[in-house]
């Protein structure tokens, strides 16, 4: 294997003026990785893919997309009914967002389950969480505009959530509007900031591959690879692997755009924006719900904003909130549990946000939201102190050996 | 191909090569396919949209133009000059001996009706828009058009007579609706 020492004059001629070879060698095809990675391990590149095909489509819907107050919300009908496939750029672009959102956060749920974020990998889990807020920028820029009810209102509700910043918030708003409301202004820089930021997200991404090529991926034991059989190169095993989830994703994928294209979007942003009139019940995109639930949790405006925030900001602290120095719930008896009891809230979580702040949603979402923040704050380093671990194996090769001798198999 | 896939049946050489080679051809072909499926909408996409086709056609009434007189129209977003020619223009048009002409067309080939000439009005050359349709703008040496960008003189009939156009003022694809309508493209 290795492209860079083929015989080929071209391939030699370029090598030796830009080593780009020898890298890809080095990063795709001879990347050592680690043998036992299971299905949950193709969610990073999926992810990858699914930036791409939002890159893609985005840039395509961008040259017949007006961003004008008056003539946007026009100007997505136009895509829809006239432009030619139009309706299947937009389609795959807007049930993109789920797709990518849903592989983002299995990739996320994978690195809590198999303590990924723990060292050497502390920063490769901070661009990670970096990567998930420019993410959730973007969707939120996006999702403004077709400039129908649900994206006017959503820009509303969540640029006023800058209002409850004290002292300097009333004036940041306006900045942020660049007017006294919501209107053209906003609509045209969200339109800039939307096409900028994904490529934002493609410079974080290099960042993140650059940190995870440095120490290697984790795996479903959580063992340093410490012999040289432990490890594949990543080319054919886990290429071939990712072409066959890559197969199972752009499958889902279609499955929403060609059949189901409007399932996760909110009807009413078919009825154009109007200023003067809210629609009468707000509800963000499904990968926001939980979020949403936390920040009308709170009795409190700028509690709820500060709340939302340390949501996710308290994801950066984790690797110094879980004490266990295991990696793999595997080997972790009760955290394995209490990940599940976190998945679960997280679900809780989303279905409260979906639902009107009203009766006992009120209260399942409060308790909901404080056993979100006691999960990580409380209940991770207690954890971590207190459990006793079952036996780690010496490598990676252990368990499959020893159930292929005949021994008691344990996974 | 069908070697690779007989092969891949019964007989095969040592380690299943024959079955591999047909799984990597199989399999690139198919993602080939997929590329090109999705690359397809995607060209498709910049093509000119149903809105912009629809507009691919333009109706003028001629009764307001009075002989010696032009008008502009806009088609397909660009200039389309409508002149009802005077006898002495259709007569300058028609005595040329198509010897003198660069891009040798006779007037014939060019207006359905004499008194009706109908002309893209775009120089060929790169694109201006030529001079000679209003009483006060310049017509160039042979009383047609001229355009000012690049200095080429179009005759009565809109044809290159002098300049650094290539080809004679296109005449669009036109139908007379009745007398005094046509329909353009």
């Amino acid at each position: 294997m290795g492209l860079a020492h083929s015989q080929n004059k071209v391939v030699r001629w370029i090598e030796y003026r830009l080593p780009v070879f020898a890298f890809l060698d080095h990063q795709l095809i001879d990347y050592p990785t680690p043998r036992n990675l299971n299905y949950w391990w193709n969610m990073g590149s999926l992810a990858g893919i699914m930036l791409m095909v939002q890159i893609v489509t985005g840039i395509t819907l961008a040259m017949h997309y007006t961003p004008h107050a008056d003539l946007a919300f026009g100007s997505v009908e136009h895509i829809m009914r006239d432009v030619n496939w139009g309706w299947m750029l937009r389609y795959l672009h807007a049930n993109g967002g789920s797709m990518f959102f849903a592989v983002v956060y299995i990739h996320l749920f994978r690195g809590l389950y198999y303590g990924s974020y723990k060292a050497p990998r502390e920063i490769l889990w901070w661009m990670g969480v970096l990567i998930l807020l420019v993410m959730m920028a973007t969707a939120f820029t996006g999702y403004v505009l077709p400039w129908g009810q649900m994206s006017f209102w959503a820009a509303t509700v969540i640029t006023n959530l800058f209002t409850a910043i004290p002292w300097i918030g009333e004036d940041l708003t306006i900045w942020l509007w660049g007017g006294y409301s919501v209107d053209q202004p906003l609509l045209n820089r969200f339109f800039s900031l939307h096409y900028l930021m994904p490529f934002v997200l493609v410079g974080i991404v290099f960042v993140h591959l650059w940190a995870l090529h440095t120490h290697g991926s984790n795996n479903p034991l959580g063992v340093d690879i410490k012999r040289p059989q432990d490890k594949i190169p990543f080319h054919p095993y886990y290429t071939v692997k990712d072409l066959f989830g890559m197969g199972v994703m752009f499958f889902i994928l279609a499955l929403f755009t060609f059949f189901l294209p409007n399932y996760l979007g909110e009807v009413i942003n078919y009825i154009p924006a109007n200023p003067l009139q809210t629609p009468p019940h707000i509800v963000p995109e499904w990968y926001f719900l939980p979020f949403y639930a936390i920040l009308r949790a709170v009795p409190d405006k700028l509690g709820g904003v500060i709340a939302m925030a340390l949501a996710i900001l308290v994801l950066f602290v984790l690797p110094w909130l879980d004490t266990s120095k295991v990696r793999s719930a595997k080997f972790r008896p009760i955290y394995k549990q209490f990940f599940w009891l976190f998945m679960a809230d997280c679900v809780v979580l989303g279905w409260v946000g979906a639902n009107p702040a009203e009766g006992h949603f009120i209260l399942i979402g409060r308790l909901a939201t404080i056993y979100y923040f006691a999960h990580f704050i409380i209940l991770m380093p207690l954890i971590g102190w207190f459990e006793k671990p079952r036996p780690l194996p010496e490598h990676i090769g252990e368990p499959v050996l020893k159930r292929g001798a005949g021994g008691e198999g344990s996974s | 191909m069908a070697e690779t896939a007989s092969a891949g049946g019964g007989a095969t050489p040592p380690e299943g090569e024959g079955r591999r080679d047909f799984l990597i051809i199989a399999g690139a072909t198919m993602g080939l396919a997929a590329v090109i499926g999705v690359a397809w909408p995607l060209v498709e996409t910049m093509q000119p949209s149903a809105d912009v086709l629809a507009l691919s056609s333009t109706e003028v009434d001629l009764s307001p133009i009075e002989v010696g007189q032009s008008i502009t129209v806009k088609w397909r977003g660009k200039p389309v000059f409508v002149r009802r020619r005077t006898e002495e223009e259709i007569a300058a048009a028609q005595n040329v001996s198509l010897d003198d002409l660069s891009d040798p067309q006779s007037d014939a080939d060019r207006a359905q009706n004499p008194e009706w000439l109908i002309l893209v009005g775009i120089c060929t050359h790169l694109g201006c828009i030529p001079l000679g349709q209003k009483a006060s703008d310049p017509v160039g040496d042979f009383g047609g058009w001229f355009c000012p960008c690049h200095g080429s003189h179009y005759d009565t009939s809109g044809r290159i007579r002098k300049g650094p156009a290539p080809n004679n003022l296109e005449v669009p694809e036109y139908e007379f609706l009745d007398e005094m309508t046509i329909r353009i493209g």
